[in-house]
């Protein structure tokens, strides 16, 4: 899967979890400071990348530093090489 | 002096209308809420019927998606219950301390609970949603409701199963007249349509297996009830000091003027067969209230349609009320909507106001052949005039807790 597509699913995973609309949704966004999450969205958020991108459980050390969808992205980008 | 409590504000959401003014039409032409249930296949259970909040979508009543994620359907519930109420009693909150939340459910976020254990089966313990606690915990349901309204006073909620909301009423009176808050939002809210729910009251053998005449199955006091009709929703009033309804010039629609509450000490589900806890919880919300039996003209009764409660009710309100019994009025809202559980109490407490305020007695429907053992007015079918100065609402709850209140016209 390209950057392309896992932003896409990625976009999906975000109206899906975090209750955002897909056009507030950008690569530099803030997942708690933009997209309104709290620490209990960010916890199934992680559930829900781990189900959707086949990704081995998220540490929470991680966890803590997928701040921006850039950061996720990059990450996910990493464990799905 | 002792401060007067009262209500002036109303929210309902039930099986036969979400709303006062459609909860209000129900009941007065005697229309049932009870289908066969839409909500799980029904292959293998007894009970297959049930009080459901149909063609229900909660975006409709200004949830986000996130909220929906986020909530039981029991605080989803009760929020549109509480909306309904605070914009009924169009307050605006200006010391937030001196306003709480007691609204209770009898059962919790079920619905959450059986999804998660099912996650937890299927794809083990880290597939756990973090809001698989705060949706199911019966307390969040207070909690979210302070977030909305701004309400940081008392806040919690008690659970006594199908007495929870009068208990919750009854404790709120008592919070405002002890000068702990000046608002009370108040009730409760119950969602446990669901797999577990029907199928542990159906082992208990609570529940009605009318299956075939499901608007039938709810007949309370009627010789051939074979027991209750589970279902859902919320009932939520607002309760305020006097003085500062009247310094608002707020609408008052009745007075709660007693409380009392006992335990039958007894069995964990059956009532006593002397009818003498129930008997003794209307005795001390009369003392409270400083009226006597000959003042009471109404009894919106627990009612639940099964066997033992009708029976076992009749006897507590004669035990009571001796004579005068047969000259009080006694109805069942239950045989309409069913059995809202720990949101009962809630429901019943507004048909209580609204039969006080359009000076109607509501039916109690299904109702066709006499029972020896339960011989009092029950407002066979069709509703009626009927002038109330003071009502009682009863609520009993497995455990053997016993709830009530009396609501009072204002005056």
């Amino acid at each position: 899967m390209n950057r392309e597509e896992i932003y896409g699913k990625l976009k999906e995973l975000m109206v899906d979890k975090l209750g955002v609309d897909e056009d507030k949704i950008k690569e530099n966004s803030h997942i708690i400071d933009d997209l309104g999450a709290d620490s209990l969205d960010v916890v199934e958020f992680a559930m829900g990348i781990e189900d959707e991108f086949n990704v081995p459980k998220i540490p929470q050390d991680d966890i803590e530093q997928l701040t921006t969808v850039n950061s996720i992205l990059d990450y996910i980008e990493d464990k799905t090489k | 002096m002792t401060r007067r409590v009262v209500i002036t504000g109303l929210g309902v959401v039930s099986p036969i209308g979400i709303g006062k003014q459609n909860y209000w039409d129900s009941l007065v032409s005697g229309k049932s809420g009870i289908t066969q249930i839409s909500k799980f296949p029904l292959e293998g259970f007894a009970s297959k019927i049930a009080g459901e909040i149909s063609n229900f979508n909660p975006e409709d009543y200004g949830f986000s998606r996130k909220d929906i994620r986020r909530m039981d359907l029991i605080s989803i519930f009760a929020v549109i219950a509480a909306n309904e109420a605070m914009e009924d009693a169009n307050i605006v909150i200006t010391d937030p301390y001196r306003a709480g939340v007691m609204v209770s459910s009898g059962i919790g976020g079920i619905t959450t609970f059986e999804i998660q254990h099912s996650n937890l089966i299927e794809r083990g313990p880290t597939r756990v949603s973090p809001f698989f606690i705060p949706m199911m915990i019966q307390n969040t349901t207070p909690g979210e409701i302070s977030i909305r309204f701004n309400l940081k006073g008392p806040n919690f909620s008690i659970a006594s199963a199908c007495a929870s909301s009068t208990h919750a009423i009854g404790e709120s009176f008592e919070t405002i007249r002890r000068n702990d808050a000046d608002i009370m939002v108040t009730g409760g809210a119950e969602a446990a349509i669901t797999e577990m729910a029907v199928a542990g009251f159906s082992s208990m053998r609570a529940l009605s297996t009318r299956n075939d005449e499901p608007e039938k199955a709810s007949r309370p006091f009627d010789r051939e009830r074979d027991g209750f009709v589970i279902a859902e929703g919320s009932g939520v009033i607002i309760l305020e000091e006097l003085e500062h309804a009247i310094k608002r010039d707020a609408k008052i629609y009745a007075e709660v003027t007693g409380y009392g509450a006992t335990a039958d000490a007894y069995h964990i589900t059956a009532p006593c067969t002397s009818g003498l806890g129930s008997a003794k919880a209307m005795e001390f919300a009369l003392n409270k209230a400083g009226i006597s039996i000959n003042d009471i003209d109404y009894i919106n009764a627990h009612g639940t349609s099964t066997p033992l409660n009708d029976k076992i009710e009749t006897t507590a309100i004669k035990t009571l009320f001796k004579e005068h019994a047969y000259k009080l009025a006694v109805n069942s809202t239950k045989s309409m909507t069913g059995h809202l559980l720990g949101a009962a109490g809630g429901a019943e407490a507004i048909a209580t106001v609204l039969q006080i305020q359009n000076k109607i007695l509501h039916p109690t429907i299904n109702y066709t052949t006499k029972d020896p053992e339960c011989d009092l007015d029950y407002v066979p079918n069709k509703a009626r005039n009927f002038e109330i100065k003071n009502a009682i609402s009863n609520s009993l709850g497995f455990g053997g807790h016993n709830a009530s209140i009396v609501i009072s016209k204002y005056e």
